[in-house]
């Protein structure tokens, strides 16, 4: 008896021991240790180029990043839907016009989807466009020049985010309406009226071949229910773009519980060819519009806005054929089609699968008529009819899809926090990584063209938190650089960006290459107000406004002393750089000017306006430092107080000449 | 019938002194590990409250529809003081007095307190990780949250532990060193 209980008393004691040492053991986790040779994977020696372009959107910034791969070097912000003090982007004359709209002047907005330019379904590196979320615009970046070009409305839309997708050769981008809006009595309805009033609506915006200039062809008329994200059919799918959509419940309050009800939402398949052949037989409906058509023209380095005023729609419940609804496991984020144009991966974000559907499977449902009903006149194919396969328990928040050239797929794991590698054909998980945070959308370099570059898959990241030093409460937004070579993928970088990265559009470097322009010609300059001769500078005056018709040239402004100035006056100083040489940008800044600076580039004419507040003599100087004598880039006005009769005088290494 | 020895009535207040300071720590704590909460969310259960990341966890846990954790709801708070103070007053209580019927009322007490106690936990926990709203944004067919009872479970994306804190220890602890003394006492102690 005692000896039992002593060997108890003794199991007993080493029970509680026990506890506490398996408190201390728990399970493993993944090995996040960066493997030896991921440096000199990353690492571009000094003076050489990255291989891979990266364009990266700004998200509430408005902008693009534009980054070097693999190093993840920053090389450029391209202002798009901002105002950008840098370069005078929406400060200057020449660029107001571009951030027009139909509510006026829009000094921001929230880019998410970059999207290159492409023909016969492969990036060709011409042009860049890129969606305004809130206020809905398409901007067209040209890459010959890392500049935007052109800025189109959308009108009858809310929330432009299923957007600015690109069919197979830039025959369109598409707009989509995220919110859907009332279109009649001038849209003054009810918001309990939703499910019987609120539309959406898909814009097909025109590219046109040579010079990329855009315009909105036709608008389709859908049921209002959210458009998030969209991709166009490639190679067998040509012709087809597909849109994932949610809160198909439509709720129009707290639909972050009511819009995450019902079991499958949908992907919306449009047939926009069939849409084309209504539109030629008159089908569609001219709607009275307004929206502002922006467009900066390189040989006048002037952007001009024209006031569209009708836009075709052509409503999809009246036409059959252009518009089919698969159901898809709940609020879909993600729809992208594989390289080879037959899958379509959609990833329903609170959804534990990721379904793969067959597009020969869709055509043959079509055929059939193998629906289970509409969906406001819309007709919904079986979710079985269509499906090609799930991918079981994949993650945790499926986002967004990518591919590679060997029939693998990439997604994003928003809530797990992971990329998980799976193959398209199979459905088989191959290998799964996590993020450093919360991924949202991916980038594999051409991951959504018919031939893939594939390497790297960027992860483009929610949180940062502490990955990098802190700068107090508001951090550095970042991404994370994968290599998709191996079997398994491995972690080579973190490397912050600008804005929020939603999504980015990578391509080999020689591809964009090809376009480059590394200044502006002269003697191709047409601007109104260019002078391309320093004998030619002059300042005019009419009535209250004052043009300094100015030039820049290392190192000094023609003319740098103007007299004859008054207050109140509007002083338009027209500066064109005589420069013609690659990387000699002049700035050009005033004191006291409530606008921003002129950033001029070799070639170019710019226009800064400026209304002096108060007499004095005004110093004006070169803000980009541009030669050893850039310091005395410099000049000055004065300024005569208002009801003064003071001469108009200016010129340049001389005594002032009057002017004529 | 004999006192308990001196040095083990010192042994027996120190072990009611445990109880009383067990109150200014946590009992309890549950642990949550993410890829993307690398330094983790740490729920501290004390004996009339709750403290820690329990916000952020609220915050997590409203997508798969697990009920809000409010401290309202745990009428425990209001007796779980009164029952570790009545297991160091026993405690005193056996070392002034040094009567063995008392430390029997002590120990018998404390493991009914101890088995009730991990009973009202999984209960809870049980309740927690099933009772989940039909509104939930993410459902997934099958899955249920249920932290663990002792140790670490993986529930989706996120590590989940569950672990005595220090005011836990202490009382384990005591109440373990409780056990012994009276085994001793009872079965070992010549007579």
């Amino acid at each position: 008896m005692k000896k039992i209980t002593l060997k108890s008393i003794g199991i007993f004691a080493s029970c509680i021991a026990a506890a506490g040492i398996i408190s201390s053991c728990k399970p493993k986790k993944v090995d996040s240790a960066l493997s030896g040779d991921a440096a000199s994977k990353v690492y571009v020696a000094p003076g050489k180029y990255d291989e891979v372009y990266l364009f990266t959107s700004g998200g509430f910034s408005g902008q693009i990043g534009v980054y070097g791969i693999p190093s993840g070097r920053m090389l450029k912000q391209v202002p798009i839907f901002s105002m950008d003090a840098e370069t005078g982007w929406g400060y200057s004359e020449e660029t107001k016009p571009m951030l027009m709209t139909s509510h006026g002047f829009v000094p921001w907005d929230d880019s998410h989807h970059p999207q290159l330019s492409r023909t016969e379904g492969q990036d060709d590196g011409r042009w860049l466009f890129i969606n305004a979320n809130n206020t809905p615009r398409i901007a067209r970046v040209d890459l010959g020049v890392f500049k935007t070009r052109e800025i189109i409305e959308l009108p009858n839309t809310g929330g432009n985010h299923a957007s600015p997708f690109t069919t197979q050769n830039t025959e369109y981008v598409v707009g989509a309406s995220r919110f859907s809006v009332p279109y009649d009595k001038q849209g003054d309805e009810a918001i309990a009226e939703y499910k019987d009033k609120f539309k959406g609506t898909i814009s097909f915006i025109k590219v046109d071949k040579e010079t990329g200039r855009m315009n909105l062809n036709f608008q389709l008329l859908v049921p209002g229910v959210d458009y998030d994200l969209a991709r166009a059919g490639k190679a067998v799918s040509d012709g087809w773009v597909f849109f994932s959509c949610y809160n198909s419940e439509k709720a129009h309050s707290l639909l972050e519980v009511n819009a995450s009800q019902r079991d499958k939402d949908f992907i919306m398949a449009v047939n926009w060819k069939k849409a084309e052949e209504y539109l030629a037989a008159g089908k569609g409906q001219k709607w009275a519009a307004n929206y502002a058509h922006n467009v900066y023209d390189e040989g006048t380095h002037t952007a001009t806005t024209t006031m569209e005023k009708e836009v075709t729609v052509l409503d999809v419940k009246d036409l059959p054929g252009v518009c089919y609804f698969i159901p898809c496991p709940k609020s879909p984020h993600g729809c992208d089609v594989d390289p080879t144009g037959e899958y379509i991966c959609a990833s329903g974000k609170l959804a534990a699968v990721i379904p793969v559907y067959s597009f020969s499977k869709m055509i043959k449902a079509i055929e059939a008529k193998d629906f289970e009903g509409d969906y406001d006149g819309v007709p919904v194919i079986k979710y079985e009819a269509a499906l090609d396969g799930e991918v079981e328990r994949p993650g945790l928040g499926p986002l967004h899809t990518e591919f590679d050239a060997n029939g693998n797929a990439y997604t994003s794991f928003f809530v797990s926090s992971e990329i998980v590698k799976w193959n398209v054909k199979t459905k088989q998980v191959i290998d799964r990584i996590p993020t450093y945070y919360s991924i949202g959308h991916l980038c594999v370099p051409m991951g959504d063209n018919i031939t893939p570059y594939g390497k790297y898959v960027i992860a483009l990241n929610k949180i940062t938190k502490d990955r990098y030093l802190p700068t107090g409460p508001e951090l550095t937004q970042s991404a994370q650089l994968y290599s998709i070579e191996g079997e398994k993928m491995q972690l080579l970088l973190d490397f912050p960006t600008i804005g929020e990265p939603h999504y980015a559009q990578a391509c080999p470097a020689e591809i964009v290459r090809k376009h480059e322009v590394k200044f502006y010609k002269l003697e191709n300059n047409n601007h109104a107000a260019v002078v391309k001769n320093e004998k030619d500078a002059k300042v005019v005056r009419t009535g209250n406004d004052v043009h300094v018709y100015a030039t820049a040239i290392r190192s000094h402004f023609t003319p740098d002393n103007i007299e004859g100035v008054k207050v109140g006056d509007n002083v338009y100083f027209h500066i064109t750089n005589l420069e013609q040489d690659w990387d000699v940008p002049h700035g050009f800044s005033i004191k006291g000017a409530n606008n921003s600076e002129l950033l001029i580039l070799p070639g170019e004419t710019s226009t800064l306006k400026w209304t002096p507040d108060r007499a004095g003599v005004f110093p004006m100087y070169c803000t980009d430092f541009c030669s050893a004598l850039h310091q005395e880039m410099q000049g000055y006005i004065r300024v005569s107080p208002a009801g003064s009769n003071p001469t108009l005088k200016y010129s340049t290494g001389e005594e002032a000449v009057s002017a004529k | 019938m004999k006192t308990i020895k001196p040095f083990l009535r010192v042994v027996l207040l120190l072990c009611g002194v445990a109880m009383f300071v067990s109150l200014k720590f946590p009992a309890w704590k549950i642990l949550l590990e993410a890829p993307q909460y690398p330094e983790g969310l740490k729920m501290e259960i004390w004996s009339d409250h709750i403290a820690g990341d329990v916000n952020k966890i609220n915050g997590l846990n409203h997508y798969i529809g697990m009920a809000l954790i409010k401290e309202e709801n745990f009428p425990e708070f209001k007796i779980m003081s009164y029952l570790i103070i009545a297991m160091g007053v026993l405690g005193l209580l056996v070392a002034a007095t040094g009567k063995r019927w008392i430390l029997w009322i002590f120990a018998v007490y404390q493991v009914l307190c101890g088995v009730w106690g991990m009973y009202d936990f999984w209960k809870w926990e049980y309740e927690y990780g099933h009772n989940l709203d039909t509104h939930a944004a993410i459902k997934i067919e099958g899955m249920a949250y249920q932290p663990p009872l002792f140790g670490w479970k993986q529930l989706l994306n996120f590590l989940a532990g569950s672990f005595p804190d220090v005011g836990g220890w202490l009382i384990i602890g005591a109440s373990a060193i409780v056990l012994l003394v009276l085994a001793y006492e009872q079965f070992f102690r010549k007579n």
